[in-house]
């Protein structure tokens, strides 16, 4: 017997030792199936009051918000890389070119070399999800999202969100993530930040220092 | 390679009064804590208050943690299935000792003389870093706060904001001095620059990383840690292997129970609606992350807990540090009067059960039984039911011992047992009392002293004189059915 598969037994059978006769997988199931989820799965707001909440809460985080309709993403996003200053943004796969704007420099991005990143300007990416509750987009190893390396090195940070990809609630975000749980997951919640000193909360530590969100009209277009 | 054995720092070294009779001296520190704890706090009630299902939301995280423990061998073999299965190694460790050598070996094997780290109060409990240290490794704090205790060799005070005994002057000095940063400003912006300085090349240069876990999740074979900074995203990110050690009761049995403490976590950890960033992410992911990761599973006392019915709600624990910042004690205290890796009230509980209630034993009384810890609990810890619960197992255990049977305290309380069971004995101690006091009593009414463990009571405050008549004999007298009677026969009428 190893040192390891030795723990285990032993750390199994002292856990049933404390616990008693144990019961079927169905028990449990049936077991679990009865906890009481009396908390709130779906909001009550209308899309147009939604997007506004989102807008707000991203803006207590102190992150940028732009909206654009679907034909003017390009132009909005050269407006909101003018206002950063930026000449150009690294990219994952799977971002649609009708995005990009002329006169920038989008480089695609498919491997992790973390200090060509890091030496990036700054990164754009879509979203899975977003919640208006909490102000969290939620960005997966997916297509125009890529490996959670892009979205973390960067000091800057673009996300884009179609407008029909926000809900109101956490529950909500859990329903359309249901299918995609065992992929490299990441709530973002503003830019990076820490409380450690005194309390305060403080933009900017290893995370992007700043996040735009740019919320795009995708409803009965 | 060899490995040498260190003791991790010494916790448990005073009990708790004489620990905080010396914290209590230091005004910086508590200005600096209940500064603290009171904005957190502050914060906490506002963003709670906002949410109508709050109540729900806690009952709902509170049976998925029962349920969890009550089936946690299932849970944790589902979990080793489904993480082995996404290329994910696990590790089972009963004790601290056996967790330092699977991680030791791990960073071993890889040659590494570095490794960065995420917070875990998990490689706090089993003294990882000194086992590292001593064994030539050289493990790297990620977390400012945590940066903040290693470079002023400092020990946590708090498991959310461990740092926060220090303020900013002090963070100052200490980067000023270890960062080589002379001219280093005392704005919070000015030192998270630094910390992202420092250890910008750092993330990008060292290929191993050690985390604690919030949640292992059973159903996905998942982990999800929460943050503020990035620096986790950094270590769960960058580097080549990833080694996480989580205690075996932090296993839950769905992803989707997440949305649930998601709320909770956060609203009563730091305030608010949501932290920076969450991670999940299962065993290892090609092209996204470590190719090689490990979780080391650690028991280290946890599991006889489960046996105690009224106690193993301690374990449905997540970590949230809510207690102490509504706790009155922290509050004057501090962290660091606990002598333990887990201080406040949770830490009150949890220290002595996974010491097998062989340290710690101070640890129940250090608390008021307010039950302010109870009420913000995101997982509904019946903390004050637990602590009333240990101090009698304190006492099972004292009163077992020769010298505990003799003490003075057993002898005190055996009697006042003894008269406080019949009202005869009470009548009588009542009336020895009022002719004892005598030579106690003050010329104001007061007794200003007491002798031998009275003397507590009256060293910060003055006890009332026993008055000549009782309420006892005033009730017989005045109250009770045969009070007319004696009223009557006194000439006196009771309407």
């Amino acid at each position: 017997m190893t040192e390891t598969s030795h723990h285990r037994a032993t750390i199994l059978a002292s856990i049933r030792l404390s616990l008693g006769t144990p019961q079927t997988a169905d028990q449990i199931a049936a077991e679990y199936a009865t906890i009481k989820r009396t908390y709130r799965r779906y909001g009550t707001m209308n899309h147009d009051e939604l997007v506004d909440f989102f807008e707000d809460r991203l803006r207590e985080y102190d992150a940028g918000v732009y909206r654009a309709e679907l034909n003017a993403i390009a132009s909005t996003i050269s407006a909101i890389l003018t206002k950063r200053g930026k000449h150009g943004l690294v990219m994952p796969s799977g971002i649609p070119k009708s995005w990009l704007p002329q006169a920038f420099d989008f480089e695609q991005i498919d491997d992790e070399d973390a200090y060509r990143i890091d030496r990036s300007e700054g990164v754009m990416t879509g979203c899975t999800v977003a919640i208006a509750e909490t102000g969290s987009i939620v960005l997966q190893n997916a297509p125009g999202q890529g490996p959670r390396i892009l979205s973390l090195v960067p000091d800057y940070h673009l996300c884009v969100v179609r407008a029909g990809q926000i809900v109101s609630q956490v529950p909500e975000a859990f329903d359309r993530l249901a299918g995609s749980s065992s992929l490299p997951t990441t709530f973002v919640s503003g830019p990076s930040a820490t409380a450690d000193i005194e309390m305060t909360r403080i933009k900017g530590v290893h995370g992007p220092r700043f996040l735009d969100v740019l919320i795009v009209n995708d409803a009965t277009a | 390679m060899s490995e040498l054995e260190v003791h991790a720092t010494e916790w448990h070294t005073r009990d708790f009064p004489t620990a905080a009779k010396d914290l209590l001296q230091d005004s910086q520190t508590r200005k600096n804590v209940q500064h603290a704890t009171n904005v957190i706090q502050g914060k906490r009630n506002t963003v709670v208050a906002e949410l109508p299902d709050w109540e729900d939301l806690r009952e709902a995280g509170s049976q998925v943690r029962a349920h969890a423990l009550r089936h946690l061998d299932y849970y944790l073999t589902q979990f080793e299935e489904n993480c082995t299965r996404a290329g994910g190694h696990v590790h089972w460790a009963s004790d601290a000792a056996e967790a330092n050598r699977i991680i030791l070996g791990l960073v071993q094997k890889h040659q590494a003389t570095e490794v960065i780290k995420i917070k875990t109060m998990t490689s706090e409990e089993v003294g990882l870093n000194a086992h590292l240290e001593a064994n030539g490794i050289r493990p790297i704090e990620t977390d400012l706060a945590e940066l903040i205790i290693q470079m002023g060799k400092d020990r946590p005070s708090h498991f959310v904001a461990p740092a926060l005994h220090v303020n900013r002057q002090q963070v100052r000095a200490m980067f000023q001095r270890e960062m080589n940063l002379p001219d280093l400003g005392d704005e919070p912006e000015d030192l998270a620059t630094a910390a992202r300085n420092y250890l910008r090349e750092k993330f990008l240069r060292i290929k191993v990383a050690i985390s604690g876990g919030n949640f292992l999740i059973a159903d996905s074979g998942g982990i999800c840690i929460t943050e503020s900074e990035g620096n986790g995203r950094m270590c769960l990110t960058l580097p080549d292997v990833l080694i996480s050690i989580v205690g075996i009761e932090k296993v839950i049995p769905s992803y989707r129970d997440l949305e649930i403490f998601l709320q909770t976590l956060p609203r009563s950890a730091t305030g608010e609606r949501m932290n920076p960033y969450n991670s999940t992410w299962c065993g290892v992911h090609p092209g996204d992350g470590p190719q090689e990761f490990h979780v080391v599973l650690l028991d280290n006392g946890r599991s006889p807990i489960l046996a105690d019915k009224e106690a193993s709600q301690t374990l449905k624990c997540i970590r949230c540090a809510a207690c102490l910042n509504a706790c009155p004690v922290y509050h004057q205290t501090g962290g660091h009067a606990y002598e333990s890796v887990y201080a406040g009230p949770i830490g009150a509980i949890l220290t002595p059960q996974l010491q097998s209630m062989k340290e710690g034993r101070s640890l129940p009384y250090a608390s008021s039984l307010c039950g302010a810890c109870y009420e913000v609990c995101p997982v509904k810890i019946n903390i004050p039911e637990v602590l009333i619960h240990l101090r009698g197992k304190v006492v099972r255990e004292d009163q077992a011992t020769l010298g505990g049977k003799l003490s003075l305290w057993n002898i005190g309380m055996q009697a006042a047992a003894f008269l406080f069971k019949d009202s005869g004995r009470l009548a009588m101690a009542e009336h020895m009392g009022q002719i004892g006091q005598k030579v106690l009593v003050s010329k104001n009414g007061f007794i200003e002293w007491m002798p031998l463990m009275l003397s507590g009571w009256t060293q910060t405050r003055d006890l009332k004189a026993m008055p000549a008549q009782s309420f006892r004999d005033w009730w017989a007298k005045e109250k009770s059915p045969n009070a007319s009677a004696n009223l009557r026969a006194e000439g006196r009428s009771n309407d």
